[in-house]
Parts: C-alpha cells; sequence; structure tokens
C-alpha cells in the first residue's frame, strides 16, 4: 500500500522500527487481543480513493441539496444564514488555531487563549453580564446547563421554563435534566406573547424552585417588556433568572445584564459561522460577578494573569478545579471537548462589526421583519398575533382554511422556503408560520414572500 | 537540536486597539422603500427598552486581520509540529476534507428545511452512519452527540432508560469506572443520576477482574470501559468482563477516545461491548480547532436501538427521512442534528482511507508508540510502569519519578522543556494512578524521523536535569511567554476572567 497520510509504510523503516522494538511483526504488537474477537476478514467499506475522487462523490452528494441562492429561505428558530465577512475564513482556517487543542500547555498557545478570553469579553459587553465561558455546544445545551447550575447554586432541584421557549431546546432541557430535576412548564399569554407575572409568582410561591428559564426574544419572536418586574418576583423568592437571549437583538434592546439576569445564555452560529445544516453551533453562556454563581459554571474560562516573573501578560484556563479532569464525578459539567473555534469565530465576527456595525444589523433586521409584518397585515394576517414587539421572527397566524403544510408545500414550486411549521407546538394560534429575515434579504426576497401569501389567500 | 523561536508579539487586546469611529465590517443596508414604509425603527420599540450603548471596539478590518493573525502566530498545532497528547490523537487533518466541506450547499443548508431540499446531506450521513455501523461492529448509530462527552452522556441516560424501562432504575445506581478512566467518564456517569464505583487496576494495569467481580451487584447499571485503555494497554480479558457484567444485569459502555488503535483489528461489538461512542475528532481525523468542535456519535447493539436520542436517519428506498419513532428514546442531546459539518468531514477521511488504510492507520499508530516507548524507555530516570513486556497500543505512559527523586526536576518541567524545541508536551499527570507521569500518543501520522527527534529532545532534557537542572526547572524559554502564574489567574481577589473585569466596571456584588 502507498500513502500520502502515513508515512512509514514503507518495508524498511517498518522492519527497522520493529527491530528497536523487538517483535517480528506489525501482528505481534497485537498478541494481547485474543483471537476469537478479532477481526477475520477485511471491513466491509469503499476502496480508498483519491482526493479529486472524494472530492467528486461529495460535491454530487451535497448538490442535491436546495439552498438560499437557488432558493430564498425565511427559516429561523435559533440558526440564521447570514453573509460572513472573509476575513473569518482566513483567520480560522490557519493551522495554528485549527490544529491545535484545548490548551493544555499555555506557554504555547497565548494565541488561542487570548482569542477566547476576548470571545468572553465580547459576550460580556453585548450582554451586560460579568463573565462567561468560553462555549457550550449550542443554544439547546447551553439552557439545560445553565438550569443545572442553577440547582447547584441554590441547592433546589426543580426548575421553571417558560412555555414560549423553542420545542428543541426545550427537548434538550428535559434530556439533561431527567435524572435530578423536576421541569414545571409556565404558560404563556398567547395575547401578549409573554408569560404572565401573576401565575409566576403563586407557582414560585412555594420557594421550591431553583429558576425561571426564559426566552426573549422567545422562539415565537415575542419580547418580554416586563423583564424588571420578573427580575424581582424571581428573586424574591431565592431563585435564579435564567434567560435566553438573540445576541443581534442587544445591539439594539438593553442587554439583560440591564435586569439582573442572573444567568445568560445564547445561540452564537449566526456571529460569523455557516449554519452547516445545524452544527457546530457556539453555546454561549455568561453570568455576573458573583462567586456562589462562577464557582458552579460548566465549562472552560480562560482569565488574564502574568507570567510568574511578572513581567508579562498572559492567559490560562482558570477555576481548572470545577472540571471534569480534575473533579471527576463532582465536576460542574462532563464537558470537555467544546466549540472554541466557533467561539473565536464570534470574536473575530463581533470586533469587525463593532458598536456601529451591531448596532446597524440589530437595526436592519428590525426594519424588514417590520416591513413583512406590516404588509402582511395589509393582506389581514395577524403577523405577529401577539401585542408585544418582535424582532427578527415573525409569528404568522393563517386563516383556519390555510394550512401551514399547504403554504410551505406551495411555496418550495416557486423556491420559497417560507418558515418553520409551528402549529403543532404552539396551538393557541391555530395553523401558524414562523419566519425570519436575515441580513442577505433584500426588499425583492421580502415581496417575493409577501407575494406567495397574496396568492394563498387569493386561492 | 532544531532551533525554535515562537512570535512575540506585543498584542493589545482588541478593545485597546479601538478609536472611535472605526468599523471593520459594514452590514448591507436595507432599501429606503422598507425604511419609508417602517418609518423610524425605534418607534416600534418601547423606549424604556432600547440600548443606549454598546462597549464593542471600533477597529478596522486590517487591524482585526493582524490582530488575530499575529494571535494566530503564538499558537501551536498538529501542522507546525509533532503534538502527541496522549487519548486526544491529535493527527494530520488532511486539507482536502477541509476543502470538500467549503462547499455553500452544506455551508448555508438550514436544519429546519423541508426534507426534500436536504437529501444529499442526508445521503452522506445515512452512509457514515453505515460505514461506523461496520467499524465498530454495533446495530445503529446516533450522530447527533456534538462531542466524546456528550457521547457518554447519551450512553449513560440510554443504560439509565434502560433500566427505568425494566422497572429496575430503583435498584441500579452504580456505574462502575476503572480508575484509570478518563475525567469525563465519572462526571456524565453523575450527570446521569448514577453513584459512580472505582474500580482499581491490577499488576498489569488492567481492570482487576476480582475486584470488578467485589463491586458487580444488583446495583450495577453499567460499566464504562477504555479498550484500549489509558495506560495504552489493550484490556485482554475483556470477553470475561462483558460476560461478568452482562451477567449481573448490566450493560458495557465503550469510551471511544482510544479507538484509534484498534480499527479494521478488533471491534467493540464483538467485544461484547452494548454502547459505544466514537470521537470523530480524534479517530477521524477532524481538526480539533483549539478545543472543538468536535463529534461523538453513539452506537448500540440491536435491543438498545428505540432509546438512541431522536431523530435517526432514515431511508425508505426512494428517499432520506427524519425518523422520530424511538420508542424508548432519551429525547435529543443537540437543538438540531449534531455537529454536521464535522460528521462530513469525518465521512470524506473514511472514503479516501477505505478500510484497509483504516486497519494501517491503526498498525502504524500502534508501531509508532511502541517504537517511541523503546526508544524513552531506556532513558535514565524514566520508568514505564505495569506489564513490561506488554505491548502497548497507540499510546504509552512513563513514569519521570525516578527523575523526579534523583534531580528534583517534574514531569510538568520537562513537558515545558519539551516545548523549547518546537515540540508539544504529551498529556501530564494522567492516568492519576501513575505518578510523575507522561502520557504519549504520537499518532500514525509522525514519521520515523519525527519520533527518533522527539526521543533525541527527551534524552538531551533529561541529561539537562542532571547536569544543569535550572535551565529545566525554569523552561520554557522559546515560546511567547514563560511559565505562567496559574494560581493567581485562579484566586478571586485576583483573577480577571474578562476585558470588564479587568476595566473594573463590573459592579461588584
Amino acid at each position: 500500500m502507498i500513502s500520502w497520510y502515513i508515512p512509514n509504510l514503507d518495508e524498511d523503516t517498518i522492519k527497522e522500527m520493529l527491530r528497536t522494538i523487538g517483535v517480528q511483526s506489525i501482528d505481534d504488537l497485537f498478541v494481547d487481543v485474543s483471537e476469537d474477537i478479532k477481526v477475520k476478514k477485511p471491513l466491509n467499506l469503499p476502496e480508498p480513493l483519491s482526493e479529486s475522487q472524494v472530492k467528486k462523490i461529495v460535491r454530487e452528494k451535497l448538490a442535491k441539496n436546495k439552498v438560499h441562492g437557488e432558493y430564498r429561505v425565511f427559516l429561523g428558530g435559533g440558526i440564521y444564514i447570514h453573509d460572513i465577512p472573509s476575513v473569518i475564513s482566513h483567520i480560522i482556517s490557519r493551522g495554528e488555531f485549527l490544529t491545535a487543542y484545548t490548551p493544555y500547555q499555555p506557554e504555547v498557545s497565548q494565541g488561542i487563549l487570548r482569542s477566547l478570553f476576548e470571545y468572553q469579553s465580547l459576550v460580556c459587553e453585548l450582554t451586560g453580564m460579568d463573565v462567561a465561558n468560553c462555549s457550550m455546544y449550542d443554544y439547546g445545551t447551553a439552557a439545560a446547563e445553565a438550569i443545572l447550575m442553577s440547582c447547584r447554586v441554590t441547592r433546589r432541584n426543580s426548575a421553571i421554563i417558560a412555555s414560549n421557549i423553542s420545542p428543541w431546546r426545550k427537548s434538550v432541557i428535559m434530556t439533561y435534566t431527567a435524572p435530578k430535576v423536576s421541569i414545571k412548564e409556565l404558560n404563556f399569554n398567547p395575547r401578549t406573547g409573554c408569560i404572565d407575572k401573576h401565575e409566576l409568582e403563586s407557582l414560585l410561591s412555594n420557594g421550591e424552585y431553583s429558576c425561571l428559564y426564559l426566552e426573549s426574544p422567545s422562539f415565537i419572536g415575542s419580547i418580554e417588556t416586563n423583564l424588571n418586574e420578573i427580575s424581582e418576583i424571581v428573586h424574591k423568592y431565592g431563585s435564579l433568572l435564567v434567560l435566553g437571549t438573540d445576541l443581534i437583538s442587544l445591539g439594539l434592546l438593553k442587554p439583560p445584564g440591564d435586569f439582573d439576569v442572573d444567568i445568560v445564555v445564547s445561540e452564537g452560529q449566526y456571529l460569523g459561522n455557516p449554519p452547516n445544516f445545524g452544527g457546530p453551533c457556539l453555546g454561549v453562556l455568561a453570568t455576573k460577578r458573583d462567586m456562589r454563581l462562577i464557582r458552579q459554571m460548566p465549562g472552560r474560562i480562560v482569565g488574564m494573569t502574568t507570567t510568574k516573573d511578572g513581567k508579562s501578560v498572559a492567559f490560562v484556563n482558570i477555576l481548572q478545579t470545577r472540571e471534569q479532569h480534575i473533579k471527576r464525578e463532582n465536576a460542574t459539567s462532563n464537558i470537555c471537548t467544546n466549540e472554541a473555534l466557533t467561539a473565536v469565530t464570534a470574536a473575530i465576527y463581533l470586533s469587525l462589526l463593532g458598536k456601529q456595525g451591531l448596532k446597524k444589523l440589530a437595526e436592519n433586521l428590525a426594519y424588514k421583519s417590520h416591513y413583512l409584518a406590516g404588509n402582511l397585515r395589509k393582506l389581514g394576517l395577524e403577523s405577529p398575533p401577539y401585542t408585544s414587539p418582535f424582532f427578527r421572527d415573525l409569528l404568522i397566524k393563517l386563516p383556519d382554511h390555510l394550512s401551514a403544510d399547504t403554504a410551505i408545500k406551495t411555496g418550495l414550486d416557486k423556491k420559497l422556503i417560507i418558515g418553520i411549521n409551528v402549529s403543532e407546538y404552539f396551538p393557541a394560534y391555530g395553523n401558524s408560520i414562523l419566519s425570519s429575515v436575515y441580513d442577505i434579504h433584500t426588499k425583492e426576497d421580502l415581496d417575493s414572500l409577501i407575494s406567495h401569501f397574496r396568492e394563498l389567500l387569493r386561492r | 537540536m532544531r532551533s525554535f523561536n515562537q512570535a512575540r508579539w506585543e498584542e493589545k487586546l482588541i478593545f485597546e486597539l479601538s478609536k472611535q469611529g472605526r468599523i471593520g465590517y459594514v452590514p448591507a443596508d436595507v432599501e429606503d422603500e422598507i425604511r419609508k414604509e417602517v418609518g423610524n425603527i425605534y418607534d416600534h420599540f418601547p423606549k424604556d427598552l432600547i440600548r443606549k450603548d454598546i462597549n464593542l471596539p471600533e477597529v478596522s478590518q486590517l487591524q482585526v486581520l493582524r490582530h488575530y493573525t499575529r494571535l494566530s502566530q503564538m499558537n501551536y498545532g498538529v501542522d507546525l509540529g509533532t503534538y502527541p497528547l496522549g487519548s486526544c490523537t491529535m493527527k494530520y487533518t488532511p486539507k482536502a476534507v477541509e476543502d470538500i466541506v467549503n462547499d455553500e450547499r452544506l455551508k448555508n443548508l438550514h436544519p429546519l428545511q423541508p426534507v426534500e431540499t436536504v437529501q444529499g446531506v442526508l445521503e452522506i450521513l445515512y452512509e457514515l452512519e453505515q460505514y461506523l455501523k461496520e467499524i465498530t461492529g454495533m446495530d445503529r448509530f446516533s450522530l447527533q452527540p456534538p462531542a466524546g462527552a456528550s457521547g457518554e452522556l447519551t450512553g449513560a441516560l440510554i443504560i439509565r432508560k434502560y433500566h427505568e424501562v425494566n422497572g429496575e432504575l430503583g435498584t441500579r445506581t452504580e456505574i462502575i469506572i476503572p480508575d484509570s478512566a478518563h475525567g469525563t467518564n465519572p462526571a456524565s456517569a453523575r450527570m446521569a443520576g448514577f453513584r459512580v464505583v472505582e474500580v482499581p487496576s491490577d499488576e498489569n494495569g488492567c481492570v482487576d477482574v476480582e475486584a470488578l467481580k467485589s463491586v458487580l451487584s444488583r446495583r450495577t447499571a453499567g460499566l464504562m470501559l477504555t479498550n484500549p485503555n489509558t495506560l495504552g494497554i489493550f484490556e485482554r480479558n475483556i470477553v470475561e468482563i462483558a460476560k461478568m457484567v452482562h451477567e449481573v444485569g448490566g450493560l458495557l459502555y465503550y469510551d471511544g477516545a482510544n479507538f484509534n488503535a484498534i480499527m479494521g483489528i478488533v471491534r467493540p461489538g464483538d467485544m461484547g461491548f452494548d454502547i459505544v461512542h466514537l470521537n470523530l475528532h480524534k479517530t477521524f481525523s477532524t481538526p480539533h480547532g483549539g478545543g472543538g468542535p468536535g463529534a461523538g456519535p453513539v452506537g448500540v447493539k440491536g435491543f438498545l436501538k428505540d432509546f438512541l436520542p431522536v431523530p435517526l436517519i432514515d431511508f425508505d428506498g426512494e428517499k432520506y427521512y427524519f425518523n422520530y419513532k424511538l420508542k424508548h428514546s432519551i429525547g435529543k442531546v443537540h437543538t438540531f442534528f449534531g455537529n454536521v459539518a464535522v460528521l462530513v468531514k469525518a465521512y470524506a477521511f473514511i472514503r479516501l482511507m477505505g478500510g484497509e488504510g483504516l486497519r494501517k492507520i491503526s498498525e502504524i499508530a500502534v508501531l509508532n508508540a511502541n517504537y517511541l516507548m523503546k526508544k524513552l524507555e531506556k532513558l535514565r530516570g524514566i520508568e514505564l510502569p505495569y506489564a513490561k513486556d506488554t505491548p502497548r497500543k497507540h499510546e504509552f505512559v512513563i513514569s519521570l519519578e525516578k527523575l523526579k527523586k534523583e534531580t528534583g526536576v517534574a514531569a510538568l518541567d520537562v513537558a515545558k522543556r519539551l516545548l523549547d524545541f518546537g515540540i508539544h508536551a504529551p498529556t501530564i499527570y494522567f492516568p492519576l494512578i501513575v505518578p510523575e507521569c507522561f502520557m504519549i500518543e504520537p499518532t500514525e501520522t509522525e514519521s520515523k524521523e519525527e519520533l527518533d527527534y522527539y526521543a533525541e529532545v527527551m534524552e538531551k532534557i533529561i541529561s539537562e536535569c542532571y547536569s544543569d537542572p535550572q535551565i529545566v526547572l525554569n523552561a520554557p524559554h522559546n515560546t511567547c511567554v514563560g511559565r505562567i502564574d496559574e494560581a493567581k489567574a485562579s484566586r478571586p481577589a485576583t483573577m480577571i476572567p474578562s476585558y470588564k473585569w479587568l476595566t473594573k466596571k463590573a459592579s461588584n456584588r
């Protein structure tokens, strides 16, 4: 066999190495594997292929996918198709970042440590929090881990989640909490799109819940306008407030830190990472300056310090006694490999946009969603069918005679992927679709969606 | 010896480069017609919700590019040299694979698109599952777990659900884990609600079968095992162990962190394992990205397939579809379908290697490890713990305890000194059962010459330990910074976890 991948394959090299080891053959290195479990015949796998052949095979398979560009896509739910500045791929494809691992030897890994410190710092500025970890897997697992963290902090083993959160994130939360935590759902008011604070208070008053997990904007797009009061109520009963949010919305809206939120979670995919069919994502998790909370955080945290001689600034993983490689079963989480490179991507993206860019991006998305909403309302659709403000995700309530499936299927014929069918998750709104706007959508894109609804309603 | 000097840029934090009015990327404008129709966008939000200011840096595009390029030069990766972290499998990640996933028809694919518009990616994922089944000897895989530890949690939750369905969750409260196990194993078992019972290793570095016998009981939910284990030793009693665990009604879990040693040679499914996770970023060569993303698919035997996370990807003869109809599914462990871009990279890697190539990978990974071990074990001050005559697999562990006694130089110091020669240190102080240890995994992509260089550097450092220990104790010298004050970094009074904290803008609570 000849290989571009494995250098030590020529007979002479192998012989010489075997001689040093003191065995006759490579098989001798496997003498301790009992014969009766050894693989008897070659694995039933395809033949090795050349680079060009594999490129062709994968390209041809991927060509069967329909993507934004050829189609007009309006899907959200935490993942968005945004323009990605070219600078990003040129930086993150550098082998020094791409082919490194967790910085176990910080002296030779300052580049990734500093980049992750900057990521954490940018997240703190954006969210108004004080400490962020350097990534979780995604929004859903970040939310789940935040609830587990709240339980450790408060020493309580139940939690409240708002019912207007993402059904998929809810599913992840239920998986993670199943062994130890009981979950209570707090209904939301379909008229406002938000939770009811009186119902919240009556639930909390038994003093048994570790936290309220709330999303704003929620999955259906509604922005919570009573965060100050909610925060007060939650804290009155010794519970924590865990808030899921849309990081771009924070270019326009007050940050969670202004409402004394205890833990913020979010998705960072849309900060410079392509959707990639839903992964890799970037789970964001941040908390406030309170050692009671910080000591219970999951995941890695990079800190700034100096060299031992005090002469240079240096960066290193901190508070590692929380982590599995030291604390084993008493660790705050089992997470080891995380999403570091997507966090570096987010840091570059946020640095590029900066103060002005993020504000402009947030405004632009809001302009587009409100343009869409206004025009759909002119057609007689309730968009959104609630009173609270919304940002870039627009819930559209269809008339009873028009199913969301029909709206979606007929859209496909026009190369439109109009949104997510959320009817089964939020029956209070009947037939409903969640459509989202991207930075790359043009007026023409939005108008094509509006015309689609116009034609549907005419039928 | 190669001379090595890492770049030392005196780079400020990105925040400190900020100057009012600068910007590195300008988002596309919205059309005037939209603005006109919507009016002032701020009128659509309550005034008291509007953000006044946001302290993001204001820097030009070139400044951002230079900043992060400089930071990259202060980092070390496989592309620069040998990176033999034990149990991490830091091997060459082919550039062709990176190019393959750089495809708009993957990158711009939204996870919630109608299934008929995503047939291409589903076909790849479906085929990848078939390959992983064949490679491991398991019957079904979920590709959803985004990392090894996530795979472990998935596996532990499957164990839990299995006993729950059998009405035995009340009694089956214990997961048994060897004392040589990765820290993620006990952490995952605990997250799944189990009590962790540790079983010691015997004088051969394998699970002590007698000790295992004494802890197995009706309380046993399962045993989590890495094979070869973290000493690089194959658990030769695995068939017997599997039988013992199954006899008391427990399940056997395979931690795939060390799977690079056995591809095409022996399969977890044939050893008797019920649940397996693989680390695609290790064995299947997707890049580690400075800590992630990875992928940790979980495979099970047929009787557990209804317990896997939803959805699975199935094929009805015409089209691929998501199957949510799993009676006992533990639910979702990732919001969507896992780290798909990583999965596609692993698919491409398997196609490049083929079955024959995968077997060669394991053979040469094992050859390389044993070769380097032979060269290092004879060095002064170094000892090989456990079974001296047993060949190791893809990694091996040596102890520097004798060196420390004789010279006062610890494993940590030697590790730091290695960095001075343009190579990365191995995993140190793990597994916990070997004092002052190095856990070394050279991988199959290092040439004999690189392995010889590694041994040569080790020999030089050890002679320094005996003749001039200060140079080792004060190492590293050639990296962008010297030894770091880690204690200060983690002390609450002196720690700085963010720029905001540094600038004391964070409110003190």
